[in-house]
């Protein structure tokens, strides 16, 4: 298809620091979400610079920091905000009304990268009730699974099904977790890293049976494990970030299967506190494509 | 006869109009419409009309044209109705355009949805293929690109783009743009899916989706549910009800079934047919002939009739003809060289058809069978009454050595395996039928120029002998290449007094991993003759020209109603096939040759008139063009053998001495002794009919629930005694087959019965043996023939190994021959195929 490249083939990183105000309570918000946990800024503020570094570094993408608003306490898990398939973004409508400023940033980095910006809410009266954050939403690079969860609802993978004609959309329940990133993840072009519990398992049943494609299954027996961020480097070296030994002990072993991958240990323990994880914490983008 | 002109709307917008008889055939009509495109590579195409509900239907190929239409409205499309998940693997590029000019089409309709960048690029190699480099200079270049359609909302920024990517495919032949156009196309999410709207168990509106892969299930645009064809058991519709029938799942017990409302009880039976002729199509080696009448069978016996996507890869491989000209352009009209001179020859042979009723595709076929003859030199070797003493050394040399076609050899290919677990009989008539297929490839654009002459040099060039060194090896390959002639000289041979019995046991290992899970359904069969089913796919005589016989899939049906059926497209495996209905469709199409009226063979199989006709064909064509057309056939040995793989072996010093003088006797007697079998075989059929529905229900595969003993059947023969191993070698050419072992076993058969003409019989046996991952299921199959004074038993064993993970096919080859040969100790193995098949959609991708 026209824009599709090799899987994992991003040049540009968007990020967002964490503000001041990580952790702190969304007004009316779903209070119990990140209402009992204390959260260490400075380690979070510490996590993050060590993923932007890594992803600058060593994988070598170039990275675009909006600056934080401590309006938006959530606003780093920019994830959510933006699904991006080839030279389009799709700006969601995400669930909670204090988060929907948050589009505003990102939108116009998308803007100034010359993406092709699709507005969830724009159309006309789409927006009636669509809801979808980034963290629900699985790209292959084949096909598009959108987990249906509190965040996400069929009307907002609607949206994005309309916006990303050529793929397949199939939804899917989000079992064993609060968002389908949080359960799997993709970890190489036809590679999908999930937990073990039984919740991930059901959605993986459910993604097999909807896809027309064979994926290898990289089954981690740590919950949070099953998140990692895959990249294919710029000298087609595969990066995969994944949470580091403190965090996942029982996982590592599983990672080092990949073979020939530069695995990136990254810790990532505040937001994941925050039931986000380490791809909740950037937008990927491949601003060089190839048609043919 | 009353004509009626039919208007045919073509991909490129123009129309095509000719006249044909009242009463014609769908496939008349298509084939018309294919050889008016030049295009050989038909099966991906249908035609479609608008019936009185403004619903588009496809036109059934073997049905009347009068009575599906229902109205005096001849208008027809034709379009693309089965899309090539991998259209790369096309043959010619002219197919591959044609391809093209339908997607474009649901590209703008927006039938195929894509997204903006996707438009563009499919623009851009529209652009680049009907009108070559983007020239900045060209008049008002937006012009051109505004006045065609590229998406349904096109707009100036698009069209900007198209323009822009235009400029970066400089440099591209039309050609190659085509196949970026397609490899950009094949991906997109909804490439052939073709939609039905229908509601859920609750009521909710959905789409279904019929594909290469199986059937989707979308909420608006979400796709909520997909059953791959391997997952279902069976589709059926009852009034406006669609319902699959579901594979249990792993932790499931039972299989469930899953049931959708369609409008009305048309649109129910459409999908339910778009079904059975998607699976068909590309999930099975050949069609499955269509149910046959039976006691209290009413309701739609409605089967694919064409070639499967196997079928249709394996006979485009054997084209050979240059590339065919066409301009690729959708404004103008067709180009010249597709009007120029195959059409007027075209026109030509629809004129005979019409007044005949024939097929065009026939009426070529025998034209060129006549002109092949005037050509060939070596024509009077096959030609019994010259009784040339090379001709019948010819024959009977030859014969011997394919009917006895002793290799073994071990084959890993997705295509090969149809032609290797055959008797010898049916090796024959398929190899019969694959030179059919091959004579109507070549000779669909009728006299082409180079054809002929690359035959007549090939002939002229080489001397009688070589012909038949040529024939001999070819004789061998099991795979194809036969013939009707050759057929017919082993015919001739066994009446002889050659007491010569063939035992050959076939241990083919197939192993089918496409199934993503073990679980395969135990098929019990029990043909009890063979000619049974000879018979049998001789009354339902296919449309397709198809060459293979294997089916890994066997679909058994019945239906209560118009208003309802069923079909089961997964019910493994086991089948042995004796019949292939290719061959047939052969006897059919000589049958036709000679009955002018005889339409109706295919269409209600089961009049035993009918069935003895295509036999009264055979000894009618043996009689009147006697070896006509053997040197055609010849040569078309001789092409195949250069283009195919093929395996032989021979070096048999000990069988041309052995063979050659019963040759001779045999080949005087000829004519006369031909005729003998074949008026056998034509006193059984009646027979055969009386039982059909008997022999229908036998046949048929019944699924089993695998909560019963996975045991089927039945018998064994007893093999009164072996002798005279003969050892064949072949010289082998460019052959990726691990050449083990040949061997014949001849031995003196009792009689069957007094006649002594020949009443095969056919005992199989069948078991599965299911273990965690993997299903083995065995059919043992065996055929004793008695023709003359000779009798033939041959043992065919299928092992067909199914399962989701690796299976190491050595070691169960290896299983497979031992245990052949532990039971069979007097017989030998003769032949090996392997065959491995693994989940399409991963291999296209």
């Amino acid at each position: 298809m026209a824009n599709i490249c090799q899987y994992g083939s991003f040049t540009h990183a968007v990020v967002r620091s964490i503000p001041e105000t990580f952790g702190g309570k969304a007004e009316s918000g779903d209070g119990h979400e990140n209402g009992d946990v204390s959260v260490d800024l400075a380690k979070a503020q510490r996590q993050f610079g060590c993923l932007t570094g890594a992803l600058r570094q060593k994988v070598g993408l170039q990275l675009i920091e909006i600056p934080p608003d401590p309006e938006l306490p959530e606003s780093w898990r920019i994830e959510d905000v933006a699904v991006i398939q080839g030279d389009t973004a799709l700006i969601t409508r995400p669930y909670k009304h204090q988060r929907r400023s948050e589009v505003e940033a990102v939108r116009r980095v998308m803007s100034e990268l010359n993406v092709t910006v699709v507005e969830m809410g724009a159309a006309d009266g789409d927006s009636g009730g669509a809801t979808l954050e980034g963290s629900d939403v699985l790209f292959t690079g084949r096909e598009f699974f959108v987990g249906l969860s509190s965040h996400t609802n069929r009307r907002g993978a609607e949206v994005l099904a309309d916006t990303f004609k050529d793929f397949a959309v199939s939804t899917v329940p989000v079992c064993g977790g609060a968002r389908l990133k949080n359960i799997c993840s993709m970890g190489g072009p036809d590679t999908i890293i999930i937990n073990n519990s039984d919740g991930a398992k059901k959605t993986l049943r459910m993604m097999e049976q909807l896809t027309d494609h064979h994926y290898e299954v990289l089954t981690v027996p740590d919950e949070s494990a099953a998140n990692c961020v895959y990249i294919r480097g710029p000298s087609s070296r595969d990066f995969l970030l994944h949470r580091p030994a403190e965090e996942c002990p029982d996982s590592v072993s599983a990672f080092q299967k990949l073979q020939d991958y530069t695995l990136l240990p990254t810790a990532c323990s505040e937001a994941s506190k925050l039931g986000a994880s380490l791809s909740s914490l950037c937008l990927l983008i491949n601003r060089k494509h190839t048609y043919f | 006869m009353k004509l009626v002109v039919c208007h045919v709307n073509l991909l490129d917008g123009t129309d095509f109009s000719c006249e044909v008889e009242k009463r014609a055939k769908g496939q008349f009509l298509f084939f018309k419409v294919c050889e008016h495109l030049n295009l050989l590579e038909k099966d991906y195409f249908g035609l479609s009309y608008t019936d009185s509900h403004e619903q588009k239907c496809w036109l059934d190929p073997t049905k009347e044209i009068k009575r599906q239409i229902r109205s005096n409205n001849w208008q027809f499309a034709f379009n693309v109705k089965f899309y090539p998940p991998d259209p790369s693997l096309l043959t010619e590029d002219i197919t591959r355009y044609l391809l093209c000019l339908q997607l474009r089409e649901d590209v703008a309709t927006g039938r195929l949805p894509c997204s903006f960048v996707t438009h563009a690029l499919l623009g851009s190699y529209t652009l680049q293929a009907e009108f070559g480099d983007y020239e900045p200079d060209q008049p008002r270049p937006l012009d051109y690109i505004n006045q065609r359609t590229f998406a349904p909302n096109q707009n100036k920024e698009m069209e900007e783009k198209i323009l822009e990517l235009h400029k970066s495919h400089r440099g591209m032949t039309p050609a190659l743009a085509d196949t970026q156009f397609l490899e950009n196309a094949k991906k997109l999410s909804m490439y052939g899916v073709d939609l039905h709207q229908a509601k859920d168990s609750e009521g909710v509106d959905i789409m279904l989706g019929v594909c290469a892969n199986g059937l989707l299930v979308y909420k608006d645009r979400l796709r909520i549910n997909r059953f791959a064809w391997p997952k279902i058991l069976k589709i059926s519709y009852k009034r406006n009800n669609f319902y699959i029938k579901i594979r249990p799942g792993e932790t499931e017990q039972f299989e469930s079934t899953v049931g959708f409302k369609l409008q009305n009880h048309r649109s129910a039976k459409r999908l339910w047919k778009v079904c059975v002729e998607n699976h068909s199509f590309f999930r099975l080696n050949s069609p499955e002939p269509p149910t046959k009448a039976r006691f209290l069978t009413l309701g739609s016996k409605f089967r694919y009739s064409g070639r499967t996507q196997a079928q249709t890869r394996v006979a485009s491989s054997l084209i050979d003809r240059p590339s065919p000209n066409f301009e690729r352009t959708s404004s103008k009209r067709i180009s010249r060289s597709l009007d120029g001179a195959p059409v007027i020859s075209i026109t030509e042979a629809g004129r005979d058809t019409t007044e005949n009723g024939r097929d065009p595709h026939l009426e070529l076929h025998s034209d060129s069978k006549v002109k092949e003859v005037d050509l060939s030199p070596g024509d009077a070797d096959a030609t019994p009454t010259k009784q040339s003493p090379g001709a019948s050394e010819l024959a009977p040399s030859q014969s011997p050595m394919r009917v006895h076609g002793d290799n073994i050899y071990v084959r890993h290919s997705n295509l090969m395996l149809e032609d290797h677990d055959k008797t010898q009989d049916e090796v024959l008539k398929h190899q019969a039928s694959i030179s059919q297929l091959k004579r109507s490839f070549m000779e669909a654009p009728p006299p082409s120029p180079p054809q002929p002459n690359q035959w007549e040099k090939r002939l002229t060039s080489s001397p009688a002998t070589t012909i038949r060194i040529q024939q001999q090896q070819v004789a061998s390959v099991p795979q194809s290449e036969a013939d009707a002639a050759d057929n017919r000289i082993s015919d001739t041979k066994e009446p002889a007094k050659t007491t010569e019995v063939e035992i050959e046991e076939t241990v083919v290992v197939q192993e089918v991993s496409k199934a993503p899970k073990p679980g395969l359904v135990t098929v019990t069969i029990s043909s009890p003759e063979m000619n049974e089913q000879e018979a049998k796919a001789e009354e339902e005589a296919l449309v397709a020209e198809g060459a293979q016989a294997v089916k890994q899939e066997s679909i058994s049906s019945d239906s209560e109603s118009e208003e309802e059926a069923e079909y089961h497209p997964n019910v493994s495996v086991s089948i042995s096939h004796t019949q292939i209905p290719e061959e047939k469709e052969e006897e059919e199409e000589e049958d036709q040759e000679e009955k002018e009226e005889d339409t109706s063979a295919p269409d209600a199989p089961s009049l035993p008139a009918e069935v003895i006709k295509p036999e009264e064909a055979i000894c009618q064509e043996v009689e009147d063009s006697g070896r006509g057309d053997a040197e055609e056939k010849t040569s078309a040995k001789e092409e195949k053998e250069s283009e195919k793989e093929t395996e032989t072996s021979t070096d048999d010093p000990m069988m041309t001495p052995k063979e050659a003088p019963n040759g001779l006797d045999l080949h005087e007697e000829t004519v006369s002794e031909m005729v003998a079998p074949v008026a056998a075989e034509e006193e059984e059929q009646p027979k055969v009919n009386g039982e059909a529905s008997l022999v229908e229900a036998e046949v048929r595969p019944q699924v089993i629930c695998c909560s019963e003993p996975p045991v089927v059947k039945t018998e064994m023969v007893t093999i009164s005694d072996t002798f005279a191993a003969q050892k064949t070698e072949i010289a082998t050419k460019e052959v990726p087959i691990v050449h083990t072992e040949t061997k014949t076993i001849t031995y003196e058969a009792a009689q069957l019965d007094g006649n002594g003409d020949g009443e095969p019989g056919v005992l199989m046996t069948a078991q599965t043996i299911t273990s965690e991952s993997l299903c083995t299921t065995t059919t043992t199959h065996i055929t004793k023939t008695l023709k003359g004074g000779l009798s033939e038993t041959r043992i065919e064993k299928r092992i067909v190994i199914t399962g989701d993970c690796d299976i190491d096919h050595d070691q169960a080859l290896a299983q497979a021959i031992k245990e052949a040969k532990e039971q069979h100790p007097d017989m030998s193995v003769t032949r090996v195929v392997v065959h491995k098949e693994t989940e399409l959609a991963e291999e296209e991708d």
